[in-house]
């Protein structure tokens, strides 16, 4: 197999990894206000509401706590190895799709933020401001990725020299607005079978009814437009992949009314990773085409870097990938155990004492 | 302005904001792994109290680490598309070995590390530390060996196909001789700082008055080892940095000259001087008065006192003559801007020097001291411990100031000028936009990641109970998420 084949092939498989993982962390994030909403059959005692919301939503984060820093590396492997191995992919792609790239980054800044510093202050008004940012900054990404996506496999403008000439509105198109829509959708799904198979009590119940849900809606929409890429660029072997990525989905959405969380979980991971297994299969041997003229497209020969690079960095990858899923795989293992509400504690750090704990304290006493 | 100079701004103000929290985590992450298997050899829970004390901070500083960076990785293809383009060959591996290999081991293992504790059995849990600074260091490797490469490039050649430069020698890029002293100085001066940050905290808490007398012991422990690491690390980065010092005249004679605002030549044998301070007009050119170091100048670049230092007059011939004719190299003025790499040089040296004599005056201080009454009540040592980060943290951004401007007008140094590289479709606009947003941003963050960190350093090292084990064979599974969010 040609060397530039390979690594069009281990990019894809970069970006599966992100989506499949972090997919799941940005549900988790965009569902916060949802599934951990302040309940109101608690009673009338509006301190009791409160606390089962917070209950929640401390057992939502915990879920994603110790892995999605380890999830989002995908997507700066995926970057750096663009940049690596496809160069003018990387410049005409990050240069081109300014705008929506920089809203990306500000989400993940912020994201990162609130989910490290939520617990670092106890007082409602400093959670509350975190979570915000935790679910702006993850609904942002999983709507914009599916925008982004779809513009590159269906084809952006792009000059006889590489750049991007289409402006930021151009890439807002209905087909790549409906993209954004399927990728935020499957991810709200996907990350509601999460917290079903990692979460215990009220919360993994309502987790589960929540994903078959939104996952019918998913369903819908992602069917649609598979269906208009394929239509425009696919061939026989995409439309293959992205027959089984709707079969995988539904496949979890039964599971998940049958109420096998674990398959229903597999399901969604699968059938994200295959959607993106089809794009990338319509997008080769392109990786960026060119709606202005198919001889200014960027292919995997003309935007690669040398033989001598790709054969380095096969040889780094070849070693280094499976190491990486071994360790990452064994954080899953070591942090498999279900988060029921009496796992999250109650006392607070010293340093995140406010006034507000002392008269909480004060008002149990 | 135009779309160059804002994303020259920007990417300034986005790395060196960067590297505020990079060598923090570095050094940090050192004497957190050193602290914690203290514990396990010693079993005095002092050192499991500042373990997690220290602990503490590091994380929060980590989160501003680990979210700027994310900018870094795109920046390149964002604002400097051609740049990209142009040696994207060479430069792209690095970073995207930096990721596989550093990024994972830190996220991974720094979750485990903090959501690890008694779920995990204790020798492997302090273990994960170890592998978070590991992970630090790789990183700093691979992304030090792509900055070499801009330095010096070397293993490469310009495929008149491509018209770019591409890889002939990965060993040579990854043991450029550049590499091989900016890489130990660079982990070195990140020692320093996370040295200096213990020994802040601890200072701190040693002047305090409302310190519990019981943990004076704790924190004069906290503050020798920040010192003496501050100390080893010191000499450990002056050593570098002199070889640094001859490897650069070799290779970027301008920039020396320029360290001095030297514009004459000084032949063999008469050995250049060294001023430690200039007074002179605004645009340097012209000394009013200084204090000056005979012939120190020549050693720094030569490793002689008498040795021949080129001056920037001569090189600027030089470059005039061997530049011309080509796009990428040619541009009327090879000098940088003097006075910032005149004033840069010496900040970075003279904070440090501080540095070191603050870990000094503290070793000297505590020396055979362990009583109870020992506390360092003075204003002075208040001062001390509120300044000594502040030292090593800032001459790191001036040694870095003084290395990419000082670079200037360069990108990659005698290949490729700074205004070839920039991303010749977007526009100013966009560049504007992406600065403000990016600037407001870090700013708020500051705020509240200074604000954190000293709401948590002046709380003080948790008490732990007597019996403290963090063992999982005894504790239940039903036990509360100890460091959960
Ligand atoms: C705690 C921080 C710190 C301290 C005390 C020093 N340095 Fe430094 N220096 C750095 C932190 C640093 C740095 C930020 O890490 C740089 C920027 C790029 C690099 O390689 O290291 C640097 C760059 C740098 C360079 C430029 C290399 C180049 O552009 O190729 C030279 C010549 C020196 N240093 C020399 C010294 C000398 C002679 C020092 C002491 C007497 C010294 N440094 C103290
Ligand atoms: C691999 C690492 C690095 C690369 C590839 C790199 C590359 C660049 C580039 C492309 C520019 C823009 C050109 C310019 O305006 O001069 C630049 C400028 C600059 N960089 Fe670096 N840099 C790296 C590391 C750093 C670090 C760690 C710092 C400091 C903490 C730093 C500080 C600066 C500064 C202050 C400028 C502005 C200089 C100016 O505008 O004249 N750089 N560098
Ligand atoms: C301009 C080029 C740079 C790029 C593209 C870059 C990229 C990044 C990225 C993406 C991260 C986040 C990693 C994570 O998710 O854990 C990061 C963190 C880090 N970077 Fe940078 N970086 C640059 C400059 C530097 C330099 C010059 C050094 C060291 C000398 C450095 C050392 C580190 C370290 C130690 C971390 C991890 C610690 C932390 O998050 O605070 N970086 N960098």
């Amino acid at each position: 197999m040609e060397l530039t084949t390979v690594w069009f092939i281990l990019i894809a498989v970069l970006w599966v990894g992100y989506f499949v993982l972090e997919g799941f962390d940005y549900g988790v994030g965009t569902l916060l206000p949802v599934l951990g909403r302040d309940e109101t059959d608690a009673g009338t005692d509006t301190d009791a509401v409160r606390h089962t919301g917070e209950t929640r939503r401390r057992q939502m984060l915990s879920s994603i706590g110790p892995f999605w820093d380890g999830n989002e590396v995908w997507l700066l492997t995926a970057g750096g190895a663009t940049f690596a191995a496809f160069p003018h992919w990387y410049a005409t792609l990050f240069s081109g799709f300014y705008l929506p790239l920089l809203l990306i980054l500000v989400a993940l800044i912020v994201r990162g933020i609130g989910l490290e510093y939520r617990g670092k202050v106890d007082s409602r008004t400093w959670r509350a401001r975190m979570d915000a940012m935790i679910v702006v900054g993850s609904f942002l990404p999983a709507l914009l990725w599916g925008v982004a996506f779809t513009n590159i496999v269906v084809g952006v403008p792009i000059d006889q020299d590489m750049e991007y000439v289409g402006g930021f509105f151009n890439l807002l198109n209905p087909l790549a607005l409906l993209g954004g829509l399927v990728t935020l959708t499957l991810f709200v799904t996907h990350g509601a079978l999460f917290v079903a198979l990692k979460t215990d009590g009220r919360l993994r119940h309502d987790a589960r009814a929540l994903g078959l849900k939104v996952g019918v809606v998913s369903a819908a929409l992602a069917v649609v437009w598979l269906g208009l890429v394929h239509a425009r660029t696919g061939d026989l072997v995409s439309w293959t992949a992205a027959g089984l990525a709707a079969a995988a989905f539904v496949g979890a959405l039964v599971m998940a009314w049958r109420g096998r969380e674990g398959w229903a979980f597999a399901g969604t991971f699968g059938a994200i990773a295959l959607a993106t297994v089809s794009l990338f299969l319509a997008l080769f041997p392109d990786v960026m085409p060119s709606s202005l003229d198919p001889a200014w497209s960027l292919t995997v020969e003309n935007a690669s870097s040398s033989q001598k690079t790709l054969g380095i960095m096969t040889v780094v990858a070849v070693i280094f990938t499976p190491i990486v899923l071994l360790y990452q795989s064994w954080t899953y293992w070591t942090f498999r155990k279900r988060i029921s509400g009496h796992h999250i504690p109650t006392d607070v750090h010293p340093a995140a004492a406010t006034e507000e704990t002392r008269a909480a304290l004060a008002g149990e006493r | 302005m135009d779309a160059l100079d804002l994303a020259r701004w920007q990417f300034g103000i986005t790395t060196v904001y960067h590297f505020f929290f990079v060598p923090i985590t570095i050094g940090l992450s050192l004497l957190v792994a050193i602290m914690q298997t203290q514990w396990m050899r010693t079993r005095n829970p002092q050192w499991l109290r500042l373990t997690k004390f220290f602990g503490k901070l590091f994380t929060i500083n980590f989160a501003l680490g680990l979210v700027t960076g994310i900018v870094q990785e795109f920046q390149f293809g964002m604002n400097w598309s051609d740049y990209s383009r142009f040696v994207g060959d060479i430069f792209g591996a690095p970073l995207a070995i930096e990721a596989l290999l550093a990024f994972f081991l830190e996220s991974t293992f720094l979750g485990l590390w903090i959501f690890g504790w008694g779920r995990i059995p204790e020798k492997l849990h302090a273990s994960f530390m170890w592998l978070v600074h590991v992970g630090t260091v790789l990183s700093a490797y691979f992304i030090l060996a792509a900055n070499s490469f801009m330095q010096n490039p070397v293993g490469y050649w310009i495929n008149p196909d491509t018209g770019r430069a591409e890889l002939t020698d990965f060993l040579a890029v990854m043991t450029n001789p550049v590499q091989l002293v900016t890489f130990p100085h660079v982990v070195a001066a990140a020692y320093m700082t996370g040295a200096a940050f213990v020994l802040a905290f601890a200072l701190w808490h040693l002047w305090r008055r409302q310190t519990p007398g019981g943990d004076l012991p704790m924190y004069r422990k906290a503050a020798r080892l920040g010192a003496w690491a501050l100390l080893i690390a010191g000499v450990a980065v002056v050593g570098t940095g002199d070889v640094q010092g001859k490897i650069m005249t070799e290779v970027q004679p301008m920039k020396m000259a320029a360290a001095e605002g030297l514009y004459e030549d000084v032949p063999e044998g008469e050995g250049a001087p060294f001023s430690i301070i200039t007074v002179g007009t605004l645009d340097g050119t012209e000394e009013v008065w200084a204090v000056t170091v005979p012939k120190l100048l020549s050693y720094l670049a030569t490793g002689s006192l008498e040795g021949a230092v080129e001056g920037i007059d001569h090189i600027q011939e030089r470059y005039e003559q061997t530049y011309a004719g080509s796009e990428l190299t040619e541009v009327e003025d090879y000098r940088p801007l003097i006075p910032v790499t005149y004033w840069s040089f010496r900040l970075m040296m003279g904070l440090g020097f501080a540095g070191m004599a603050v870990g000094a005056a503290v070793l000297w201080r505590l020396r055979g001291r362990d009583g109870e009454e020992d506390r360092l009540t003075s204003r002075w040592w208040g001062w001390a411990g509120a300044l000594v980060l502040f030292m090593p943290l800032l001459a790191n951004s001036f040694g870095w100031i003084f290395t990419e401007m000082g670079r200037q007008p360069w990108l990659v140094m005698g290949l490729m000028t700074t205004q070839t590289g920039v991303s010749p479709g977007t526009t100013t606009g966009e560049v504007l936009t992406s600065m403000v947003v990016f600037t407001l941003l870090y700013g708020a963050l500051a705020v509240v990641e200074v604000a954190l960190i000293l709401r948590y350093g002046r709380a003080g090292a948790e008490e732990v109970p007597e019996d403290a084990s963090y063992d999982p064979q005894d504790r239940s599974d039903d036990d509360a998420y100890v460091f959960s969010y």
